[in-house]
């Protein structure tokens, strides 16, 4: 019997590729349970908050499981510093409810609103990812729905722990998350001692990267100028920060160490148009975001979570701003040793005539076991571009010089790439795929960008 | 699937010799989707898939004929066997001699037959097909003879009225189910079928006609006139009162 749901237009947080699919919500892990069991050929996907750019959370024609409903926190135990939760948790829910136990979210992207089930799908990264690795590296078991029905549990070590492995940045695609066991940082205060430095060009930049000038810091991140053409190309806001120890806040902070403090400012309405994301747009807003950071920089300044970690949470639904023809982040990842192609692919972009000012540029450590997982060692890039003309062919291009350096790119960002780039990006495919058929024989678990990758 | 630039990855063409799909598909070439070109199995259609796959396209021909409505699921049924169609060209028609049209018995029928019945025959079973999906573009070349059906091309134009209606109520009907159809309305295009007739004002090359198709499909519009000029020409030419319109030399 089809389960109750609703006709609903879908697509990504970079608002691209809509496409309809029935939309089931999650109430309880039975009636998960009955809509997989009632996939029809189009099969049936997982999906949070829809915070991934491109099409990894819609099933045109299909099912789509909106796990939001399922977001029970089950326990918190303050002394293992080990939280049990629904899936469907968000990262913002579980930080609010883990803060005053002194735990701190291990793993957090560029926004809390992403779920725990889409932060082990996609294997998420932080600003910490060179000290702390992903956000499946810290997960200690999960609750698996596979296509026969069976909830499975399953461990990083354990009799399943290939299944485990490939369920961590399988993009949904082994099955439907449940519930995940996950292992927290404890931290004495919600806030961080960071220095921060401002550099005049791209060199001084990488240099920052390469002099491991971030080592002794969790997290690290630069904001590198992509507008700006001639010699201020590259010059960046470059910070790091680790979170501050009770005695390293100000006497004012020290009476509530752990409150929550992240304002946020407006919810942007719908109403922007296309093109406002521009040249003159862009190149004044990234002037004024250069200059945030004074001219010699700063050093052990306390700060919050908005202000240090989530400047964009303070504009909710900022993805407006791009207008109806919305917009594509092209976040891709070279190894160490290619900082000079990095440069020119920099370069490159900042005289392409395509304008990105949300850029994020950081080292990354070392990889995990999981086969689809992203970050390696190496520089990752984030680039926003406007949606126009031209910018597929610019995109195809960089993925040419992004793949012949040894580089990838990250399926929650990924909105455009080609199944034979993709194959070429992630050498460990077949050994996923392997596992994926043996667990999902008929291909259930299917998703649009499933589709135009070709991995069903 | 569609990607995000607005790409797809794969493209029907229904009346797969017509030079206006063959325009459009080279349109989307760059992206190298693979083709299905539609069409009655000629060396044209041959030659029409070669050029497609020296842009680097790969390509799949499907025998189709227009007039044959019973084996029109049977073509369908074998471009979907590809996969996913994400673009739909639908191109076929014939002109005709619009004097002997509406005299002969049999050049008439067969002109709404092909024009308006085939039409409408592929129109119904690609949207069954499309709501599957649950995306999909169709574009759907109409003509601005359709929009007000003067006496000089009546019969063609008079097929063309009921595609044209045909289709922009598709789309209307099949928007919920996140398919999107493009109805486009050129004047005279210089293409194999319009051979022989003389230069017309606002005439435009089957490129041309690509070119504002695609741009209207990327940005979903439900109806575009090409050239663009049209869309005013055609608003005032709709409201002339009859007996004036039949004496306009058009």
């Amino acid at each position: 019997m089809e389960p109750d749901y609703e006709l609903k237009k879908l697509t990504g947080w970079a608002r691209t590729s809509p496409t309809v699919a029935k939309v089931v919500h999650a109430a309880d892990v039975d009636s998960v349970a009955a809509a997989v069991a009632a996939a029809g050929e189009r099969g049936v996907i997982a999906r949070g908050l829809g915070r991934s750019y491109g099409d990894p959370a819609q099933n045109a024609g299909g099912l789509v499981i909106d796990m939001t409903g399922l977001d029970k926190i089950h326990s918190i135990d303050p002394d293992g510093a080990i939280v049990d939760v629904d899936a469907g948790v968000s990262l913002d829910q579980l930080m609010k409810a883990a803060l005053p136990h002194g735990l701190w979210v291990p793993v957090l992207p560029g926004t809390r609103q992403v779920t725990v089930g889409g932060a082990i799908a996609n294997d998420i990264h932080g600003k910490n990812h060179h000290s702390a690795g992903t956000f499946g590296s810290h997960v200690l078991s999960m609750e698996l729905l596979t296509a026969d029905g069976q909830v499975r549990t399953l461990t990083p070590d354990g009799p399943e722990q290939d299944l485990f492995w490939a369920t961590v940045a399988g993009i949904g695609l082994t099955g439907i998350i449940l519930r995940a066991s996950v292992k927290m940082k404890k931290t004495e205060s919600a806030y961080f001692t960071v220095d921060a430095d401002r550099t005049s060009n791209l060199d001084e930049t990488i240099e920052l990267f390469v002099n491991g000038s971030d080592d002794n810091y969790d997290y690290s991140m630069a904001v590198p100028d992509t507008i700006s053409t001639g010699p201020k190309m590259g010059r960046a806001t470059f910070s790091r920060g680790s979170l501050a120890k009770l005695d390293e806040l100000p006497p004012k902070l020290r009476a509530n160490p752990l409150k929550f403090d992240a304002p946020h400012l407006v919810t942007l309405p719908d109403i922007f148009p296309n093109g406002l994301a521009n040249k003159l747009t862009f190149g004044l807003m990234s002037e004024v975001w250069q200059k945030l950071v004074p001219k010699n920089g700063h050093r052990g300044k306390i700060m919050n979570l908005t202000q240090f970690y989530h400047p964009l949470d303070m504009i909710w639904e900022w993805n407006r701003a791009y207008g109806s023809k919305g917009f594509l982040q092209y976040q891709f990842s070279l190894p160490f040793e290619r900082e000079e192609e990095l440069k020119a692919i920099l370069r490159k972009v900042s005289t392409s005539g395509h304008y990105s000012f949300l850029n994020v540029l950081k080292r990354m450590g070392e990889s995990n076991r999981a086969p689809l997982s992203y970050p390696h060692p190496g520089f990752m890039m984030c680039l926003d571009f406007p949606i126009k003309q031209g910018l597929d062919a610019f995109c195809a291009d960089l993925d040419d010089e992004v793949l012949s350096y040894g580089g990838r790119l990250y399926t929650a960002k990924d909105s455009r790439t080609s199944p034979e780039a993709f194959r070429t990006m992630y050498p460990r495919l077949d050994e996923w795929r392997k596992i994926r058929d043996s667990v999902d024989p008929q291909g259930i678990f299917a998703s649009d960008m499933a589709r135009r990758l070709e991995l069903l | 699937m569609i990607d995000a630039t607005g790409n797809p990855r794969t493209v029907l063409l229904l009346g797969g010799t017509s030079d206006i799909a063959l325009a459009i598909a080279q349109m989307y070439a760059p992206a190298k989707p693979h083709v299905v070109l539609a069409a009655r199995p000629t060396s044209r259609r041959e030659a029409a898939a070669t050029q497609l796959r020296d842009l680097g396209c790969e390509t799949t021909e499907v025998d189709f004929d227009a007039k044959d409505t019973d084996s029109h699921a049977m073509t369908l049924d074998a471009a979907f066997a590809v996969g996913d169609i994400d673009v739909t060209v639908v191109a076929f028609g014939v002109q005709g001699d619009d004097e002997q049209a509406w005299q002969s018995h049999a050049h008439a029928v067969e002109m709404a037959q092909v024009n308006f019945t085939g039409a409408v025959s592929v129109g119904v079973l690609l949207g069954e097909r499309l709501r599957k999906q649950g995306h999909g573009k169709v574009i759907a070349l109409s003509s601005v003879a359709g929009e007000r059906v003067r006496r000089s091309t009546f019969m063609y134009g008079a097929t063309k009225a009921g595609f044209d209606g045909f289709y922009l109520n598709l789309g209307e009907a099949l928007a919920p189910e996140g398919v999107k159809v493009t109805v486009v309305r050129p004047g005279q295009v210089r293409t194999k079928m319009s051979e022989g007739r003389g230069k017309a004002p606002l005439e435009q090359t089957a490129e041309q006609v690509a070119a504002i198709a695609v741009k209207a499909a990327r940005k979903g519009k439900p109806l575009v006139w090409a050239p663009r000029a049209f869309r005013p020409v055609m608003s005032v030419l709709r409201h002339v009162p009859r007996p004036l319109f039949k004496k306009l030399p058009i």
